[in-house]
């Protein structure tokens, strides 16, 4: 393990790696294409990489794409951010008051595990099928991510740490902001990265059920005059967008989390 | 000729385990003065953590009395700096910013709180490593933090739980004789867990031998030997070798009943 963290033995893996994902990239592209080629698939039904490549191209080349991902974003976005908000407070209160907590918790755990995806077609109704709806299904799937981990957050505090702060003199308010708080940012991030792939699922699936822009709506109209091409390169770029979006998470973690140990492979 | 820092009397404590009473600490009755050093050593589950917790002010005994000059305590109390076995760091902040927390809750001026941290830190030989988070230190490196937070806030007392029983044996030497150093200086008053006779011997003005199952004092040893002390230096001193056979006397005979007995989890 201690030779394997040296600077050039690392990057020698990090290459060896690479090389192998590409390798498989390549394969699978490959076998793909070859299957649509030789008749093997019908690609009709499956597209094809390299038609997929083309419709990309000619996309960006059109521009209009970029105004479907603004729209999917800023949906996204906007019930990113005000479920995590609603969220991380709500979390906290719930840890601070543990009679509300208690009152609260089948409530919430019943509303936690309904599928929220399910509620789309009600909050189409009465949201419309505008931003508004997209944005309501994004905060309902973020909100309980955010809140679950902030209040597992708070109460998984280290008690030496709440003891030393007393003696030393903490007030109820510097033992919340000092101790309790700064402790649970590791278990509010996890609950951030995975609450921001749950927000452009919530945008998504409230474009693909009914709306009049966005990735999903052009995903939900291709798939309906049975232009697979269009659907996959939309989902291509879904997939660009959610990888960037967990990597610009990945950084700011990393940045505001410097104190954490280094776990090898994390 | 010194006054009274600490005083306890009668103090028994009573702890509820699975709705079974455990009596933790029966009749204890300890005097410390200022700017004395006292050892308490004895086997697990002999109440000696508990002891330094209600002199604290954590909590109260179920019965007894405690003052700390000549006031009984009622709460936490501003002027007691207390050291755990574990360092108990936050880990979010630099060495520097941990060692400057207590001052920080006191509502200390930031830049004579940041001076006194970087002194402190420079005392217990951390120099250099103000910026360092606690998981890019070693235990001794984090338990010299710990120490330095300790005595940031220039306590009257310092109470110290097994302060040096989680370092290694070369480390743990360094660290005792830094701290009799720190202390010679300053003579603070200091109530000092150990299981280790040696330490206890070689820092203290006064070994405590407590017996557990309840926890209660066995016997009280002074230890006259001449400061300043090195840890290492009278160790192997006649007088030392005396001190070393009558307190082990007691000890083991506690050590070894407590053995033979169901531990009943209460500390």
């Amino acid at each position: 393990m201690r030779t394997m963290s040296h600077p050039r033995a690392r990057w020698g893996a990090q290459a060896r790696t690479n090389v192998w994902r590409l390798g498989l990239l390549v394969l699978g592209a490959g076998t793909w294409e070859a299957a649509t080629r030789f008749g093997v698939v019908n690609a009709f039904w499956v597209s094809s990489p390299s038609r997929i490549v083309v419709d990309l191209v000619k996309r960006i080349g059109g521009g209009e794409v970029f105004f479907h991902i603004a729209v999917t974003l800023y949906e996204a976005f906007l019930g990113f951010v005000l479920g995590a908000a609603v969220g991380i407070v709500a979390g906290f209160l719930l840890a601070r008051f543990e009679e509300l907590a208690r009152v609260l918790d089948p409530f919430v755990t019943a509303l936690n595990s309904l599928p929220r995806v399910a509620l789309a077609p009600l909050f189409i109704l009465w949201f419309g099928i505008g931003l508004t709806s997209k944005v309501v299904l994004a905060f309902s799937l973020v909100v309980f991510i955010l809140l679950v981990n902030t209040y597992a957050g708070a109460k998984n505090v280290d008690q030496d740490l709440v003891i030393i702060a007393r003696l030393l003199g903490a007030s109820r308010r510097q033992l919340t902001m000092k101790i309790i708080l700064p402790s649970s940012i590791p278990w509010i991030f996890a609950g951030l990265r995975l609450g921001l792939a749950y927000a452009l699922i919530g945008a998504v699936v409230g474009e693909v059920i009914v709306a009049t822009a966005g990735l999903g709506f052009e995903i939900s109209h291709a798939a309906g005059v049975f232009n697979t091409t269009g659907v996959m390169s939309s989902l291509i770029i879904l997939m660009v967008i959610a990888s960037l979006l967990n990597e610009v998470m990945k950084v700011a973690e990393a940045k505001l989390l410097r104190w954490r140990p280094r776990i090898p492979g994390a | 000729m010194s006054q009274t820092k600490i005083a306890i009397s009668n103090l028994s404590h009573r702890f509820e385990i699975d709705g079974r009473e455990v009596l933790a600490l029966a009749d204890i009755s300890l005097e410390v003065d200022d700017g004395e050093f006292v050892a308490i050593i004895g086997p697990s589950g002999c109440g000696k953590s508990t002891l330094l917790n209600i002199i604290s002010g954590l909590f109260a005994p179920s019965t007894g009395r405690v003052t700390v000059d000549g006031r009984p305590v009622t709460g936490l109390n501003p002027r007691i700096g207390y050291m755990f076995a574990r360092d108990a760091l936050l880990p979010w902040r630099t060495a520097l910013a941990n060692v400057e927390f207590g001052l920080e809750l006191r509502g200390g001026a930031v830049r004579e709180r940041r001076e006194r941290a970087r002194e402190l830190l420079r005392i217990v030989g951390l120099q250099g490593f103000e910026a360092s988070y606690p998981s890019q230190l070693s235990q001794g490196m984090r338990q010299r933090v710990s120490l330095a937070r300790t005595l940031a806030i220039d306590p009257d007392i310092v109470l110290m739980d097994e302060p040096f029983g989680a370092l290694d044996a070369q480390t743990k030497l360094v660290l005792e004789d830094e701290f009799l150093r720190i202390w010679e200086r300053h003579r603070k008053t200091v109530v000092f867990v150990t299981h280790d006779l040696f330490e206890a011997i070689a820092m203290a003005d006064r070994v405590v031998v407590f017996g557990a199952h309840p926890g209660r004092i066995k016997s009280v040893v002074d230890v006259d030997l001449p400061r300043p002390r090195s840890v290492t230096g009278g160790r192997f001193g006649p007088r030392f070798q005396h001190l070393y056979e009558r307190l082990w006397e007691d000890l083991r005979y506690e050590v070894v009943r407590g053995a033979l007995e169901p531990p009943d989890g209460g500390r």
